[in-house]
């Protein structure tokens, strides 16, 4: 059991989940495996109301998703009897994997968020018990026309506001879309995302947005790695520009945002979609702090050379008043900077497949 | 009074924690039935066994594998093979995975 101010950091792989835990982010204790032989494509720490809540969205190849959850840091886990996130037998269709798993807002603490495939969106009230189907995005005309990226028709990226009733989800292939009422319209919101891989590359939706991530202070910005490109929005993902300029290449599946400052973001990028490796094999990731207009390569304590790929939600950030960022490759290796993405260290290495993970300092 | 069929099902190990750890469950189903209706009667008060075993569809899961009296149900009936009784099925974890 850690004790107060422990920064615990889940790793979710294809083989299982891993807990690291740490009291100054700087040395590392690794747990004995979870779950073992189930991929976990989506772990979510939830700290409001003075707890802490474990999630675990796992995937077994044999018997199925769901979603387990913890408030005793891993050691114990609990899937609610009937099952925390069903379709109804009406839909025709199955739960295939669940790609996010979001705590809301501080001033919302019984609302969760899950991103899932099939592409749909689930809102809990529960603190994350049982999960409902969102039916504006389930019901949207646009659905039968969104796609399938490569790694499955998901809503990866669900993201509400801390203030008001916006919500902003992403997903493989459709783009970005954005609610003003908390969930019940939806509109795509993709002006000036190319979609190179289209006859048209500026459609209304249909782009392949990896991740999208929220300013922290000013919760009107976003940033957005895109399947190639990468943009940043000022009002609400009305409208998009690019900042790739400065970066060694605009493809990648990661993006972060500060937890704190205003235009602060970090990407992991890779070399292009016939190419994912890192640019050369020279693994960094890149910071801005004037939302975009500038980037600074970082790759103290990374290795020279790396080939593996960062997938979309195996890197994070944690919400300490100098904050950590954190991400793991699908070579196994995870890494952990506790100043702000300057210089890292090796938390653990040879782990399967890196696909998600999460940190957060336990509350006193 | 109505005929009852007693059948045997063993139990994978990763299931076993839904039947309180036993490695097969006897049952008595209400007459002649088939492998949908012994799965509906498993399933009965062990939903997390249940969604295991098929989707919400009703399908029986890809990598899951049912046999009666060691026939594969995938070459017979599928989910609606019939289980006579005394016959002995079979919940097996297909080869997948990597």
């Amino acid at each position: 059991m850690q004790t107060p101010g422990t920064t615990v950091l889940a790793i979710g792989t294809k083989k299982g989940l891993w807990l690291a835990s740490s009291p100054d982010r700087e040395t590392w204790t690794l747990s004995e495996p979870k779950f073992l032989m189930e991929e976990i494509p989506s772990v979510g720490i939830d700290t409001r109301g003075g707890r802490t809540r474990l999630f675990a969205g796992r995937m077994s190849w044999h018997f199925g998703p769901c979603i387990a959850h913890s408030d005793d840091l891993g050691e114990t886990w609990t899937e609610p009897q009937e099952g925390s996130l069903r379709f109804g037998a009406d839909e025709g269709v199955s739960l295939e994997r669940i790609w996010q798993i979001q705590p809301d807002a501080e001033h919302r603490p019984g609302v969760v968020w899950a991103g899932c495939q099939p592409i749909s969106v689930w809102k809990s009230t529960d603190h994350g018990e049982t999960f409902e189907l969102n039916r504006g995005l389930w019901d949207h005309p646009h659905r039968s026309e969104w796609g399938a990226g490569f790694g499955g028709a998901a809503a990866h990226t669900v993201l509400p506001s801390p203030a008001d009733e916006t919500l902003h989800v992403a997903m493989s292939t459709g783009g970005v879309y954005r609610s003003d009422d908390g969930g019940t319209s939806w509109q795509p919101r993709n002006k000036g995302i190319s979609a190179y891989f289209m006859p048209d590359p500026n459609p209304e939706f249909g782009q392949c947005v990896h991740k999208v991530a929220r300013d922290a202070v000013d919760p009107d910005r976003l940033f957005a790695q895109n399947h190639h490109g990468v943009y940043t929005s000022t009002d609400r993902g009305d409208s998009w520009q690019s900042i790739a300029e400065g970066l060694p290449a605009d493809f990648g599946f990661v993006m972060l945002a500060h937890p704190h400052r205003s235009g602060t973001a970090w990407v992991i990028p890779l070399k292009a979609d016939g190419e994912r490796i890192p640019p050369d094999g020279h693994l960094q990731v890149h910071r801005t702090d004037d939302g975009g207009a500038t980037w600074e390569a970082c790759d103290a304590g990374l290795p020279q050379a790396e080939y593996n790929a960062v997938l979309r939600d195996a890197a994070c950030v944690d919400t300490a008043e100098t904050p950590g960022v954190y991400f793991g490759t699908r070579g196994g290796t995870v890494y952990a900077s506790a100043d702000e993405g300057r210089t890292f260290r090796e938390v653990a290495r040879n782990l399967p497949d890196v696909l998600s993970v999460r940190a957060a300092v336990v509350p006193a | 009074m109505a005929a009852t069929t007693l059948v045997t099902v063993l139990i994978p190990t990763l299931l076993r924690p839904y039947v309180d750890g036993r490695s097969e469950v006897s049952m008595n189903l209400p007459g002649p039935g088939d492998v949908s209706s012994l799965l509906d009667s498993l399933g009965e008060g062990r939903p997390l066994l249940e969604q295991r075993i098929r989707e919400e569809t009703g399908a029986l899961r890809r990598y899951v594998n049912i046999y009666v009296d060691g026939e594969d149900v995938r070459r017979l009936d599928g989910l609606g093979t019939a289980v006579p009784a005394g016959a002995t099925v079979m919940i097996i974890q297909s080869v997948a995975g990597g």
